[in-house]
C-alpha cells in the first residue's frame, strides 16, 4: 500500500463529515427519524402512505445542495470515469443491495454507527469489504 | 409544515457535506476504495467526523419517545445480523466500487446536472423497485 498524499484532503473530508453529522443529528432530533437516504428514496416508490412530503423535501434538499454551494463559489465537478453500462450495473446493484440490506452509507454508516448499532456495524463492514474487493478486482485483476 | 421544512434543510446540509467532503466525487471515492493502488484515505475522515458529531444527539434521541417537533421517535430496533443484511450490503458495496456513487452522492451529482449521475440514479431506483416487487410477491405467496 502506498498513500496518495497529493489527493489527501483530511481537512475538507472532516468538515464535510461534520456537516453530514449535523444534518443527521438535526433530522433525528427534529423529525424523529434516521437520515438513511436509500430508505427515504425507496419510501417514495411505495404506495402513498401520507409521508411523501418530508421524503420529497429531503431529496429536494440534496438536489439543491450544489446550487446552495454556488453561493460560496463554483462546486467541484464530479469525475465520473466509468462507462454507461457500468453505471447502469452499479445503479442496479446499489438499488437492490441497499433495500435488501436495509441501508447504505448514510443509514448504516453514519446514523447506525452513531447509534452504536451492531447490525449497522456489520452492514458497514460488509459494504466496505464489497467496495474494497470490487475495486481490487476491476483495477488490479481486470485492469479496467 | 415545519417537519417538511426541516427535512428540506437536513437534506440541504447533508448534500453540502457530501460535496465538501469529496463523497460526491466518484474518482475520490474510488481512490479511497483502492487499497492496493495509490490509496487516498481522506474519506475515512468523513465518517469519523459525522459519527463524532452524531453520537451524542443519537444517544439523546434514544432516550426520547418524541422528537422536538413532537414526531414519534422512529429509531430502528432490529439488532440481528442475518444473510439478508450482509448479502445486501455486499451487493451495495460492489455497486459502490464499480461507479463510486452511494445513493446520496448520486442524487447530489444529479443536482449538479451530471447526465451520468441521472443514469445511475434511474438504475438505482429501478433496482429498488425490482426488490420492492419481489418482496411483495413473496409476501403474497406466503399469505396464500
Amino acid at each position: 500500500m502506498s498513500i496518495d498524499w497529493n489527493s489527501f484532503t483530511p481537512g475538507s473530508a472532516l468538515t464535510g463529515g461534520v456537516l453530514i453529522g449535523i444534518a443527521a443529528a438535526m433530522f433525528v432530533l427534529l423529525n424523529g427519524r434516521v437520515a438513511g437516504i436509500s430508505g427515504i428514496l425507496s419510501g417514495l416508490l411505495q404506495p402513498a402512505k401520507g409521508d411523501r412530503a418530508w421524503r420529497l423535501a429531503f431529496i429536494l434538499g440534496l438536489l439543491a445542495a450544489p446550487a446552495a454551494y454556488l453561493l460560496a463559489g463554483p462546486f467541484p465537478r464530479p469525475r465520473i470515469d466509468v462507462g454507461w453500462g457500468a453505471l447502469v450495473l452499479a445503479g442496479l446493484l446499489v438499488g437492490i443491495g441497499t433495500r435488501y440490506g436495509s441501508g447504505c452509507t448514510s443509514g448504516h454508516g453514519v446514523c447506525g454507527l452513531s447509534r452504536l448499532s451492531p447490525r449497522s456495524l456489520a452492514a458497514t463492514a460488509a459494504f466496505m469489504a464489497g467496495g474494497f474487493v470490487t475495486v481490487f478486482v476491476t483495477r488490479h485483476l481486470l485492469g479496467i | 409544515m415545519s417537519v417538511t421544512l426541516f427535512s428540506l434543510l437536513s437534506g440541504l446540509v447533508f448534500g453540502l457535506g457530501l460535496i465538501v467532503s469529496g463523497m460526491a466525487d466518484p474518482a475520490k471515492v474510488l481512490g479511497f476504495l483502492d487499497l492496493a493502488g495509490r490509496w487516498d484515505p481522506s474519506l475515512a475522515f468523513v465518517m469519523g467526523g459525522a459519527i463524532a458529531v452524531g453520537v451524542v444527539p443519537f444517544a439523546l434521541a434514544r432516550r426520547r419517545t418524541a422528537s422536538f417537533l413532537h414526531q414519534t421517535m422512529r429509531l430502528p430496533t432490529a439488532r440481528y445480523v442475518d444473510r439478508r443484511l450482509i448479502g445486501g450490503s455486499v451487493l451495495f458495496g460492489m455497486g459502490w466500487g464499480i461507479a463510486g456513487f452511494c445513493p446520496g452522492a448520486g442524487v447530489v451529482a444529479l443536482g449538479m446536472g451530471e447526465l451520468k449521475a441521472a443514469v445511475f440514479v434511474l438504475a438505482m431506483l429501478a433496482g429498488m423497485g425490482i426488490l420492492e416487487l419481489l418482496d411483495r410477491r413473496s409476501a403474497t405467496l406466503q399469505a396464500a
